[in-house]
């Protein structure tokens, strides 16, 4: 056991832990977040995504050794659902979910490959996200419709 | 904030939050409505939770909880005119529970802001069965559904109203629950003052006669679901996310072979690990608990069980050879008498075979539950959180596997991952009990990967389906005989068989062994899972219920005992046979030398279905001529394909045309755009609908594309996405387009299963029509595309 400090979605804390203990775990049962999920545990689906000083990772597998000292976004931190972030309303307003089960990989790795692609269109993100990344409902045509109405809203 | 609530809570089953606000709105205490109902039990209250009621024997199986026929069981109206529905029909993603709003909305004349829906909890909410088989539709617009309690309300509040107002219910309008003299509306009275928190005390009425769709203002609208924003904000509470106070984690150890059982248990290997790690073992069903989900998944891992060996798999590469030879209980759904002499009158027969492997649910999310069992025998509770589809089901199922009264046990449902038939929702819910009940602590499980895709599962099983037509001299089918295989072991868990899933069978409970036995010929005709095709007349007996015009027919399925357990997988059995009678259907139109669609309408009746192909073609910019199109030697081959079916012969109107790119040199192919076309009568909410068709089309290309069930001698080896692999992001997507027919002159059908079941054939159909090669197997692999081709 060791204290391990992070910051998450803004907020600073310490925790108690066995060094080893994946992020995931932490976020989900210490922390209570319903964002990050457990999907396969292997980095083969994308359920568990958040991002690490900025950039999506998987935190199934991130061990809580690695992750320290750093600050980590999941996608409660992007916004509510009084307060949504730009990304999650175009989700919203897309209806770009089924079970949605998925939807921190699709929305994080999305965001990321936006931010750097302003303007990017549906057929370009769809092959600009990694291929380790699922939708089971496959939602995909809205997610990308989702992401590219996003895509209009990040200025260069 | 509902983790708050649930903290709140000690060890007692708690009201979900949408519960508990609709009834302190309702202004009543639901337990007394139950309780007023004659000799009906319920098993919980608001106030006390844990008083465990008396007057019932544990050996009744009674699913009457909540009343089916009374109009309380459905919908109740509070004093400050909240309204709150209760529905047995639960939401995976597929937006049902928005449309239940819009029904309330509609047939009650209420806003959508003023209904709370309480969804699947054997507590509160009337036992529908499951929710599965795309039944939803008809059964909340059907005579026993939501609809008919609501239209019987409805009826009642404008009674109470003409008397208190002193003029005839004809009189009388409505607008936003309150209800007004038509001719005077300053003459009004709200639900609220008529029945506000009191029961409504009535049977539901038959006779009441529920809106016509073309009145309808809410549904037929695209109402956004109600649940998006919370999902996309991480707010949502999925049953992977109940956390309840002093709860445990729990992991199972699964055998490594098929059929393996436990020899010796060595506890020492984890019994200096952290977590307070207890060993739970009972026959071969074997988890550990701890007081994290890391050192609870550490455990299991280190566990050291020394299993027996398995039994011998049969050989996959031989798979379908194999279900030919084995003792099968067969069922016929149409024998015409006359099949033999009309194969004799053929001037032509065209044979062929068409194979689909198992397939697996694969939902992302690995299957979770949380349990709080407390004790044994007579006295023995239990609340399970579960994502299950069939929350009694489950309640009666889960009370065998722990031994206590079923009316000890309330089974309250959770959202979970993506449910596409009986994944691993049961199963697991089984576990976390076990595993509850063993530690005497609230346990949640979630399944690991590997255990989701080897030991989760009941999977969706293996066809090989052999189909012959007989043509006349104009080229009109005038015999088709369809001959399948496939297999079968468990399905739903149910009271008397919890050896049906997994994890029943591990602690103990028989699997009902399949009993081989011949058919009986049909005495009344279903189309028995769409194997009876598109064009089948399907007569029986002289009544004919099919959508084709081929009288003579042969429809003969063998079912063989599985090796793996099998269930419903979406589409269950429609989408293997579809695949082969709308493929087949193709390769008969080709080697007569027609258009794909003009044979397929020369063969079909049904009005419907025939619209709603033309609907589909016409979209898609279908152009008449033979398949395949002509070669123009370029290494990327294009082409197009169609496919049609009446979901399962009664529940939904589909057509689907793929478009597809085939890479002749390698085999791959891609799809680049589908057109999928839906009848289901009056459409409840557009958008909804075509975000179904749209995940359809998708899913049922990964399906066909892509997935496959695979195993050695002894164990699965698809554990994992890299050896099970599906349609994934990164890659380019077709284009999908949706044609809604909004049909307001009929019954409401399903819709969920629907493109789905059509989405192999059309890709198939579209890879002969771009090459002139036809694959009849199940994923269509750049290997077997190959091979199509070189035999070509």
């Amino acid at each position: 056991m060791a204290a391990l400090s992070l910051t998450v979605n803004g907020q600073s804390y310490s925790f108690d832990v066995d060094p080893t203990t994946p992020l995931l775990y932490v976020l989900m049962d210490d922390l209570q977040l319903n964002g990050p999920k457990f999907g396969c545990g292997l980095m083969q689906c994308g359920a568990c995504t958040v991002l690490l000083d900025g950039q999506p990772i998987r935190s199934c597998t991130r061990p809580m050794s690695a992750a320290a000292g750093h600050s980590i976004t999941t996608i409660e931190g992007l916004g509510t659902p009084d307060n949504p972030h730009p990304l999650q309303t175009a989700f919203i307003e897309e209806q770009a979910a089924q079970c949605a089960f998925c939807i921190s990989g699709v929305m994080l790795y999305g965001k990321t490959y936006v931010d750097t692609h302003p303007g990017a269109t549906e057929q370009q993100i769809a092959q600009g996200l990694p291929s380790n990344l699922l939708c089971r409902c496959y939602t995909h045509v809205r997610m990308l419709k989702a992401l590219a109405r996003y895509a209009q809203e990040v200025q260069p | 904030m509902m983790r708050k609530s649930r903290s709140e809570g000690l060890r007692q089953p708690t009201l979900t939050p949408d519960a508990a606000a609709a009834l302190e709105r309702a202004g009543f205490s639901r337990r007394n409505f139950l309780k007023g109902t004659g000799a009906l039990i319920v098993t919980f209250s608001v106030a006390d939770c844990s008083r465990a009621p008396s007057s019932r024997s544990t050996s009744q199986v009674s699913r009457l909880d909540v009343p089916l026929d009374q109009v309380d069981s459905w919908i109740a109206i509070a004093q400050d005119e909240s309204v709150t529905g209760y529905t047995g029909k639960c939401e995976f993603g597929q937006g049902f529970r928005t449309v239940q709003y819009q029904l309330i909305a509609d047939e009650m004349y209420v806003p959508l802001d003023r209904i709370t829906l309480i969804v699947c909890d054997t507590a509160l909410t009337p036992d529908q069965g499951t929710t599965s088989g795309s039944q939803s539709h008809p059964t909340e617009f059907g005579p026993n559904g939501l609809r008919q309690a609501l239209a019987t309300a409805r009826e009642a509040l404008f009674r109470l109203a003409a008397d208190q107002l002193g003029v005839t219910v004809d009189e009388l309008s409505v607008q936003d629950g309150v209800i007004f003299v038509a001719a005077d509306p300053t003459q009004r009275v709200s639900y609220g003052q008529l029945v506000g928190g009191q029961q409504f005390n009535l049977t539901v009425d038959r006779a009441a006669r529920p809106k016509d769709p073309r009145e309808y203002t809410v549904l037929g609208t695209s109402v956004p679901r109600y649940e998006i924003p919370d999902k996309v904000t991480g707010q949502f509470e999925y049953v992977q996310s109940v956390r309840l106070p002093g709860m445990r984690h729990g992991k199972v150890v699964r055998p490594p072979f098929v059929g393996a059982s436990v020899v010796s248990v060595d506890e020492t290997s984890v019994q200096n690990l952290p977590g307070n790690v207890q060993v739970v073992v009972i026959n071969d069903f074997i988890g550990v608990v701890a007081d994290g989900q890391w050192q609870a998944a550490r455990a299991a891992a280190a566990l050291r069980v020394n299993w027996s060996a398995g039994v011998t798999l049969p050989n996959q590469a031989d798979l379908y050879n194999y279900m030919r030879t084995q003792p099968s209980r067969d069922s016929l759904t149409v024998l015409s008498d006359d099949v033999d002499q009309r194969f004799g009158e053929a001037v032509n027969v065209i044979s062929a075979t068409y194979k689909t492997p198992y397939q697996k649910h694969g939902s992302i999310g690995s299957s979770a539950a949380v349990a709080d069992v407390q004790g044994t025998g007579p006295n023995g509770r239990a609340t399970i959180y579960s994502a299950t589809q069939g929350v009694y089901p489950q309640r009666d199922s889960v009370a065998r596997v722990l031994g206590i009264p079923m009316q000890n046990v309330r089974v309250i449902f959770l959202e979970g991952s993506g449910c596409y038939g009986l994944n691993g929702a049961d199963t697991v819910s089984f576990d976390a009990a076990l595993l509850s009940q063993a530690v005497g602590a609230p346990v949640r499980v979630q399944l690991t990967r590997k255990d989701e895709m080897a030991w989760g599962e009941n999977y969706g099983p293996a066809y090989v389906i052999d189909l012959r037509a007989g043509l006349n001299d104009q080229g009109q089918i005038i015999v088709w005989d369809y001959e399948a295989w496939t297999l079968s072991k468990g399905n739903r868990p149910t009271a008397a068989a919890p050896g049906n899933i997994i994890t029943g069978a591990l602690v103990g409970f028989p699997t009902p062994p399949l009993v081989p036995g011949s058919a009986d010929p049909p005495t009344s005709y279903s189309n028995n899972g769409n194997s009876d095709s598109s064009y089948g007349a399907g007569c029986v007996q002289g009544r004919c219920g099919g959508t084709g015009n081929i009288e003579s027919e042969r429809v003969l399925t063998h079912t063989i005992a599985s090796p793996f357990f099998t269930g419903p997988l979406r589409s269950p059995g429609r989408l293997q046979n579809t695949f082969a009678n709308e493929s087949f259907i193709d390769e008969v139109a080709a080697l007569v030398g027609a258009d794909p669609i003009e044979y397929r309408l020369r063969h079909l009746s049904d009005p419907r279905l025939i619209n709603v192909l033309k609907a589909g073609a016409k979209a898609s910019g279908w152009q008449t001529r033979p398949s395949p199109n002509a070669p123009d030697g370029s290494t990327i081959a294009t082409g197009r394909g169609v496919a049609c079916v009446l979901y399962e012969g009664n529940n939904g109107y589909s057509a689907l045309v793929a478009e597809v790119q085939v890479n002749r040199s390698t085999g791959q192919v891609v799809v680049t755009r589908m057109v999928a076309a839906q009848d289901s009568g009056p459409v409840s909410n557009p958008d909804g609908l075509r975000n179904q068709m749209e995940g359809g089309a998708l899913q049922g290309m990964s399906r066909c594309l892509r997935e496959e069930v695979t195993w050695d001698n002894q164990q699965i080896t698809s554990i994992d996405w890299n050896r099970y692999p599906v349609f994934h992001f990164g890659e380019s997507i077709p284009v999908v387009e949706t044609v809604l027919l909004n049909r307001l002159d009929v019954p409401q059908m399903g819709a969920g299963e629907c493109i789905i079941t059509v989405a192999a054939p059309a890709i198939a159909n579209a890879i002969f029509d771009a090459t002139g090669a036809r694959v009849r197997q199940v994923p269509f692999t750049p290997a077997r595309v190959l091979a199509a081709l070189q035999g070509t």
